[in-house]
């Protein structure tokens, strides 16, 4: 069997569900949306590639590596925003996130 | 091969930005912590003169497309460098009374400004996205800059979990965009979209309406903005809620408006929606809250909706009327939350509305200032927020979204209920037995009040003498560069 572009896009859209999921059913731990977040962008990152190698085109290859670099980035700042707040609640979990309704 | 010196002076404001951040950082960790002061003053200068670059800067396009220099930019670029110098000035003495003066807030807003010059000047989806990032990750530190504080960090948190969703989501459109379309120009994307938007472009697209709709906080992605609002110190919401929605607005239009014309009919039906759900969430959700922030949050969330349907509307006239009335809006939201950074009873900030209760008799200006911009945000002739209103609706209904103009009538009646309980417990409640005066307000913020009161009524009326060329301009060399 051959690997086409449809199974590249297949699999992207199914790690980027499980991202997108993980951030909304998860209830227990802020470190899992981390994760979840990064699912997501790694699944753009397939689509990116995927299509750049269909197209022809390299400027898909160029976006993915801006996605890395933002997605590093990202994690940095997610986990010093979470240090912080782990300092004021001495907890982690999502359901603490709480002080304010919403 | 396009000439690299042309680039960059095309690029001028941002690299002005972004070098100068650069050695303020520097020279901060140099200083120490006692420079604070030194470079918060330097930031608003770095700010006024990235400005003045832009305003003077030529137009055209560079970077093979990626960045565009169009009066429509240029315009937008001014407001938001002077909303950020606004921001870092009460800022800096918010800081200072908090006793958390540091000198990475002021850099980290400069930060942002580049990130939002980028949003505004971005011609292709790396661009875009580059842009949205570099300033959504300095305003995510923003948010909980007061890192002590347990609503700051739970605030700075929601923002982030958010808007790393938000940027996932936009994103993930714009790769099917770019796989469908076969490019990441808006140009080339426009061309393909013209002759056939398919659903797998639209599926893109809708993706990346929803990404967007995040950062200018749209109903059904606002729920952060009560929480962020209410959470973040005062100074970075008067950020929030000005500049990075103006830059947003401006990306939203050039996304749609200069990628996606042919398909008009398809994400103008989108549009319509996030507007009238902002409408029905902005307009009730407000009702009941306690917190002035949380209210203006949900404020926030009404007033985008008639942005939005600005950009609906899909014509030049459409877009004047949305950057008119985000920059009514930006200066009536400036001025309401200086005016809240200069009130304190007893060293704590007056943040519950029933805590304005008596106000006259303490602060009579302020109470006036407050009295005014709040029915300038309610929409009442003939003060600053009725002339947005004024443009947005006329829009409107002259590209056939006579309903939808309507509905937004009915959401400002009811919001209009918020507005005046303000205005009446200020003027006509007494304040319960035994309540403080309040403190004596600092000079920058009840100054920065009472001057975007002064511009929200008498001043607007010269002013839109000059605003309404000059967001025509904006309009109509939209994407020529």
């Amino acid at each position: 069997m051959e690997v086409t572009l449809q199974h590249y896009l297949a699999v992207a859209a199914m790690l980027f569900t499980i991202g997108v999921f993980g951030i909304f059913v998860n209830r227990k731990n802020v470190i899992i949306i981390l994760m979840s977040v990064e699912l997501i962008l790694l699944a753009v990152n397939i689509n990116f590639v995927a299509f750049s190698a269909y197209l022809n085109d390299v400027s898909g290859q160029i976006m993915a590596m801006f996605v890395l670099t933002v997605a590093a980035a990202e994690a940095a700042v997610g986990l010093a925003i979470l240090v912080t707040f782990f300092r004021n609640r001495g907890d982690i979990a999502v359901d603490d996130a709480s002080v304010m309704k919403g | 091969m396009p000439d690299l010196s042309y680039a960059l002076n095309l690029a001028a404001s941002e690299l002005t930005l972004a070098i100068g951040a650069l050695v303020l950082l520097l020279l901060g960790a140099f200083i120490g912590e006692k420079s604070a002061r030194l470079i918060s003053i330097l930031s608003v200068a770095l700010l006024v003169a990235a400005a003045a670059v832009a305003a003077t800067g030529p137009l055209g396009q560079a970077f093979n497309g990626a960045y565009v220099a169009d009066p429509l930019a240029i315009y937008a670029k001014v407001a938001i460098y002077i909303a950020s110098a606004f921001a870092v000035v009460l800022g800096g003495g918010w800081m200072q009374r908090m006793n958390i003066a540091r000198f990475e807030f002021p850099i980290l807003i400069v930060l942002a400004a580049v990130g939002m010059g980028m949003m505004v000047s971005s011609g292709d989806l790396i661009s875009l996205y580059v842009g949205v990032e570099l300033h959504s990750l300095a305003l995510y530190i923003l948010a909980a800059y007061h890192r002590d504080d347990l609503k700051a960090s739970e605030a700075g948190l929601k923002y982030f979990v958010l808007g790393a969703l938000s940027s996932g989501l936009l994103l993930y459109g714009a790769s099917l965009i770019y796989g469908f379309a076969g490019s990441m120009r808006f140009e080339d994307i426009a061309a393909y979209a013209a002759a056939n938007p398919g659903p797998g472009l639209i599926f893109g697209l809708v993706f990346l309406i929803c990404g967007l709709a995040f950062k200018v906080s749209a109903a059904p992605f606002h729920m952060w903005t009560p929480d962020v609002y209410e959470g973040a110190p005062t100074p970075v919401v008067a950020l929030f809620a000005t500049a990075p929605k103006m830059a947003a607005m401006v990306l939203f239009a050039r996304a749609l408006s200069e990628g996606f014309l042919g398909a008009h009919d398809q994400w103008a039906q989108v549009l319509i929606l996030i507007a009238l759900a902002s409408f029905v969430v902005g307009a009730w959700g407000g009702l009941a809250q306690k917190d002035v922030q949380r209210l203006l949050a949900y404020s926030s969330i009404v007033n985008i909706g008639y942005a939005v349907l600005g950009i609906a509307a899909g014509t030049e006239q459409g877009l004047q009327a949305m950057v008119m009335f985000m920059t009514l809006y930006m200066i009536d939201t400036m001025g309401f939350f200086a005016i809240l950074l200069s009130l304190s009873r007893n060293g704590r900030p007056i943040r519950k509305i029933a805590d304005l209760a008596g106000l006259k008799n303490d602060r009579p200006l302020t109470a006036l200032a407050i009295t005014i911009l709040s029915l300038s945000v309610l929409g009442m002739p003939p003060f600053a927020g009725f002339w947005g209103k004024y443009y947005v609706f006329g829009a409107a209904a002259s590209a056939g979204y006579w309903m939808v103009a309507a509905a937004g009538l009915v959401a400002s009646v009811v919001a209009a209920f918020y507005y005046l309980r303000i205005i009446k417990l200020m003027w006509f409640d007494a304040a319960p037995e035994g309540t403080a005066p309040t403190d004596k307000a600092p000079v920058e913020a009840q100054w920065i009040g009472w001057a975007c009161a002064a511009f929200s009524f008498p001043l607007v009326l010269v002013g839109l003498t000059w605003l309404e060329p000059l967001t025509r301009i904006a309009a109509t060399g939209f994407g020529a560069g």
